[in-house]
C-alpha cells in the first residue's frame, strides 16, 4: 500500500465515523431526511463561501455552508408548522429550490468558480491526498484528514458530554423537558452537528453519499439491536467497514470510490436485512407463519372443546367445518398432537387432559381481551411450536 | 417578448425542448397531486435516485444511447427501489424516513459506481449518460418529446378510467377494501403511474431535482382548492407553465440550466400560494385572525359595559368614558365601532347603551360569532 492509499482508507474511515454518529440519532429520531435535504441546500452557502474564501476546505466556508443546512431546518419546520402541506412535502419543497440557487449560483459565474456541481455532488475522495495542509513549510498531511478529524473529535467530545441528554430528548421529549432539559436546543445542537458533518464531508464523498453513510449504518445497526450505545457502536463498525472494504472495491474496479462505499454499505444492509435473527425480513415472515399456525391451532382447541358430539370432532370433518386446506388442516392436527394436546381415536379427535388447560385458559384470556397473555402461556404448553 | 415567440414558431430546438417541458410539467403536476395527498412526497425523490443504476445497468447490458432502453432499465430500478422500500417499512421496524434515504442513497451510490466503472471502459463511449444526473433540457428530441406526449396521454387515460378509485382509495382505504376493490392492484397501479412520470423527466431534470416537479405544482395547487378534480387540473396547468416559463428564462440567458430554474419558477409559484391563497393563505389568515382578535376585544368592552349598564333601571343611562380606564380593552377606535354597530352613543365624555346593544351583550353567548 502506497502513502496516499493509507491516507485515503484513513479519511474515508474518519467521515463514515464522523456521519455514523449523528445518522444514528437522525434515524431515532425519524429525522433521516432532513440529512438528505441538508446535504442539497448546503450548496448555495458552499458556493457563496467559495466566492469569499476561495478555498474549499476553509472553516470559514464550512460554517457559512453549515449556516444554510441549519437554515433549510429552520424553513422546513417553519413550512410544517403552517400546516399548508403535509410535512415531507416541506423537506421536499425546500431543498431542490436552494439547490437550484446554488446551480444557477454556479452556471452564471463559472468562470470565476473553479467548481462545478458534480464535484460538489458527488465527491472524489482519490484527490483528497494532494490538497495538503502546510504550516511553515512542513507537510502535516492532507487537509481533508485533518478536517474531518476536528469534527469527529467535536462530535464526539458533544457525544460523550451530552449522551444523557440526547438518550432523553430523543426517547421521550416530554421527559425531557420535565427534567428540564430542552428537546429545542438538543435538537437544533444536532441539526448543527449534522450540517457540519455533512458540509466537512461533501468534499471527501459527495453530498448524497453523506446520506447514505449517516442513514444507512445506523439503519442497519438498528435492525441488530435496540441498545443505543450498541446501535452507536455497530453504526461505527458498519461504517469503517464499508469504507475500507469499499476502498478495495473501487480500487478493484477501477470506479468511484464514493459509489463503491455506499454499494457496501447497501449490501451490508441487505444481508442483515435478509437474515437479522429478530427483525430480519425472513425470521419475520417465519415468525407470522407460525402465528398463524398458532392462531388455527388455538381456533381448533376451541372448536374441540365446544363440541362433545363425535361427529363434530371427526377427522374429516375439519376441513368442511372450519373450511381449511387439507394441507393447513394436517399442520395444525400435526402440531396439536406433537404438543400432546389432543388425541386421535378412531379417526375422531378429542382433547387431552393438557389441552383442555391449555383451551380453557385461553378461552378466559379471549374473553377479558387480554389475548396478549396467550403468547407466554404457549412458552408452558408447547414443546414445539408452528 | 415578442422575438421569443417568433423564435418558438421558427426554432426547432426550442419549440421542441418547450414542448417537451411543458408536457413534463403537466404529467408531474397531474399525478404529483396523487403523491402529495398520499403523503409520498418524498417518493418521488427516492425513485428518482433509484433509478440511475437502472439507466446504467441498461447501457452496460445492450450498450444502446437510445433514451427508449434507458428509461426502460430506469423504470425497472425505480420500481424496485420503490417496492423495497415498502418492504423495509411493512416487515421491519424501520420508518419510513429511514427507508426512503436508504434506498435513495444506496441506490444512487451503486448508478454512481456504475457510471464510473462504464467510463472507465475502454470501448464504451458513455458520453450522454451523465445527462441524467443533473438533467439536460437541450438534448430533447423531438422522438423524446413524442414519447412523453404518448405517456402521458396512456397516464390521463389510466387516470380517467381508475379515477373513482384512486380517488376513494387516496381518502379512505380501509372503507375502499370493505367495499371489495383491488386495493393493492389500486395501489400499485398509482404508484407505477408516478414512477414513470419521474423516469420520464430524468432526462429533462436530471435525478436530484426530480421530486421538486412532481411537488411543487400540487403543493401550490393544493392552496386553492379543496376538490381533488380542481387540484389535478390545477396541478396539471401550474407544472406547464413551470415548465414553458423556465424554459423561456434559461433561454434568454447564457449558461443557464433548465432544469434548476423551472425548478425556481415552480417554487416562486408555491410561495405565492403560500401567501396569497384566499382561503389557507398565510396573509389571509393573518387578516382574519387580527379581525378576530379585535372583534373579540369589542366584544369584551361591550360586555363591561353591559355590566355598568344592568345596576342602573335606565340602560341608556349615560357614564363617563372614565370609568371604562379600569378596564384597558377600549380605545378611541373601538368605541367609534361600537357606535357604528349602533350598540352606544357617544355625547361629549359620557357614553350610553342602546336597546340594541343591551340585547347584543344579553345574548351574546347564545350567538353565532360575526363573520361567518
Amino acid at each position: 500500500m502506497s502513502n496516499p492509499q493509507i491516507e485515503i482508507q484513513l479519511i474515508a474511515a474518519i467521515v463514515a465515523m464522523a456521519c455514523a454518529i449523528p445518522g444514528v440519532f437522525l434515524v431515532l429520531r425519524k429525522m433521516a431526511l432532513i440529512s438528505d435535504a441538508i446535504s442539497h441546500s448546503i450548496l448555495p452557502g458552499i458556493v457563496i463561501g467559495f466566492f469569499i474564501t476561495q478555498d474549499l476546505n476553509s472553516p470559514l466556508l464550512i460554517l457559512l455552508a453549515a449556516l444554510t443546512g441549519v437554515i433549510t431546518v429552520v424553513m422546513v419546520e417553519f413550512i410544517q408548522k403552517t400546516g399548508l402541506v403535509k410535512e415531507d412535502t416541506a423537506i421536499g419543497l425546500v431543498f431542490p429550490v436552494l439547490f437550484s440557487i446554488g446551480v444557477i449560483l454556479i452556471a452564471k459565474n463559472a468562470n470565476d468558480v473553479h467548481l462545478d456541481v458534480d464535484a460538489v455532488l458527488l465527491g472524489e475522495l482519490a484527490f483528497a491526498p494532494f490538497d495538503r495542509m502546510m504550516v511553515g513549510g512542513a507537510d502535516w498531511g492532507p487537509k481533508s484528514l485533518w478536517v474531518m478529524g476536528s469534527i469527529l473529535f467535536i462530535t464526539v467530545s458533544l457525544l460523550i458530554l451530552f449522551f444523557k441528554e440526547l438518550k432523553v430528548t430523543t426517547f421521550d421529549a416530554g421527559l425531557s423537558s420535565v427534567l428540564g432539559i430542552p428537546p429545542v436546543v438538543m435538537h437544533y445542537g444536532l441539526m448543527s452537528v449534522s450540517s457540519v458533518t455533512v458540509v466537512g464531508a461533501f468534499d471527501a464523498v459527495g453530498a448524497i453519499l453523506v446520506v447514505a453513510l449517516m442513514i444507512a449504518p445506523a439503519a442497519t445497526a438498528y435492525l441488530l439491536t435496540e441498545d443505543l450505545k450498541k446501535m452507536i457502536g455497530l453504526s461505527v463498525l458498519f461504517g469503517v467497514f464499508s469504507a475500507i472494504a469499499g476502498y478495495w472495491v473501487a480500487n478493484f474496479l477501477d470506479a468511484s470510490i464514493s459509489g463503491s462505499i455506499a454499494t457496501t454499505l447497501g449490501v451490508i444492509f441487505l444481508i442483515v436485512y435478509l437474515f437479522a435473527p429478530k427483525k430480519g425480513l425472513i425470521s419475520v415472515l417465519y415468525r407470522q407463519k407460525q402465528q398463524r399456525i398458532e392462531v388455527s391451532l388455538i381456533t381448533f382447541l376451541l372448536h374441540l372443546n365446544r363440541h362433545e358430539e363425535e361427529s363434530e370432532r371427526h377427522i374429516d370433518h375439519l376441513q368442511e367445518h372450519i373450511n381449511w386446506q387439507a394441507v393447513r388442516a394436517r399442520t395444525v392436527l400435526d402440531l396439536a398432537e406433537k404438543n400432546n394436546l389432543v388425541e386421535i381415536k378412531n379417526d375422531v379427535v378429542s382433547l387431552t387432559e393438557k389441552g383442555l388447560a391449555f383451551t380453557e385458559k385461553s378461552l378466559e384470556y379471549i374473553i377479558s381481551n387480554k389475548d396478549e397473555k396467550i403468547e407466554p402461556m404457549k412458552e408452558d404448553f408447547f414443546l414445539f411450536r408452528g | 417578448m415578442q422575438e421569443y415567440f417568433n423564435l418558438l414558431w421558427t426554432d426547432y430546438t426550442l419549440r421542441t425542448i418547450t414542448l417537451g417541458t411543458a408536457v413534463l410539467g403537466a404529467i408531474c403536476g397531474m399525478l404529483g397531486s396523487f403523491a402529495v395527498l398520499r403523503k409520498q412526497s418524498l417518493l418521488g425523490d427516492a425513485i428518482s435516485h433509484a433509478a440511475l443504476p437502472g439507466i446504467a445497468l441498461a447501457f452496460l447490458i445492450t450498450g444502446a444511447k437510445d433514451s427508449g432502453i434507458l428509461l426502460l432499465g430506469a423504470l425497472v430500478s425505480g420500481l424496485i427501489g420503490t417496492f423495497w422500500i415498502r418492504g423495509i417499512t411493512s416487515k421491519t421496524h424501520l420508518k419510513s424516513d429511514t427507508a426512503l434515504g436508504l434506498i435513495l442513497s444506496i441506490f444512487f451510490g451503486f448508478g454512481m459506481l456504475l457510471l464510473t466503472f462504464i467510463q472507465k471502459q475502454p470501448n464504451a463511449n458513455q458520453a450522454g449518460l451523465d445527462k441524467y444526473l443533473f438533467g439536460q433540457a437541450a438534448t430533447l428530441v423531438e422522438s423524446d418529446v413524442r414519447l412523453m406526449i404518448i405517456v402521458t396521454g396512456i397516464s390521463l387515460f389510466v387516470m380517467l378510467l381508475f379515477w373513482k378509485e384512486f380517488k376513494i382509495l387516496l381518502f379512505d382505504a380501509d372503507y375502499t377494501k370493505t367495499l371489495g376493490f383491488n386495493t393493492k392492484f389500486i395501489d400499485v397501479l398509482i404508484t407505477f403511474l408516478i414512477v414513470l412520470a419521474i423516469v420520464l423527466g430524468l432526462q429533462t431534470v436530471g435525478v436530484v431535482l426530480m421530486s421538486a416537479i412532481l411537488l411543487a405544482p400540487a403543493a401550490a395547487a393544493r392552496q386553492w382548492t379543496n376538490n381533488l378534480g380542481t387540484m389535478v387540473l390545477f396541478s396539471a396547468l401550474i407544472g406547464a407553465f413551470s415548465g414553458v416559463f423556465g424554459t423561456a428564462i434559461s433561454a434568454s440567458q447564457n449558461n443557464l440550466s433548465t432544469g434548476p430554474v423551472i425548478v425556481l419558477v415552480a417554487g416562486v409559484l408555491v410561495l405565492f400560494s403560500f401567501i396569497f391563497s384566499h382561503k389557507r393563505g398565510l396573509l389571509f389568515r393573518e387578516i382574519r385572525f387580527r379581525k378576530n382578535r379585535t372583534n373579540l376585544k369589542l366584544m369584551k368592552t361591550l360586555q363591561f359595559m353591559y355590566g355598568i349598564a344592568q345596576e342602573h333601571e335606565n340602560i341608556s343611562h349615560p357614564h363617563a368614558i372614565r370609568i371604562l380606564n379600569n378596564f384597558q380593552g377600549f380605545t378611541k377606535g373601538s368605541l367609534k365601532k361600537l357606535e357604528n354597530e349602533g350598540w352606544i352613543v357617544i355625547e361629549g365624555h359620557q357614553w350610553a347603551m342602546t336597546p340594541k346593544g343591551y340585547k347584543q351583550a344579553k345574548e351574546m353567548y347564545n350567538q353565532k360569532p360575526m363573520n361567518e
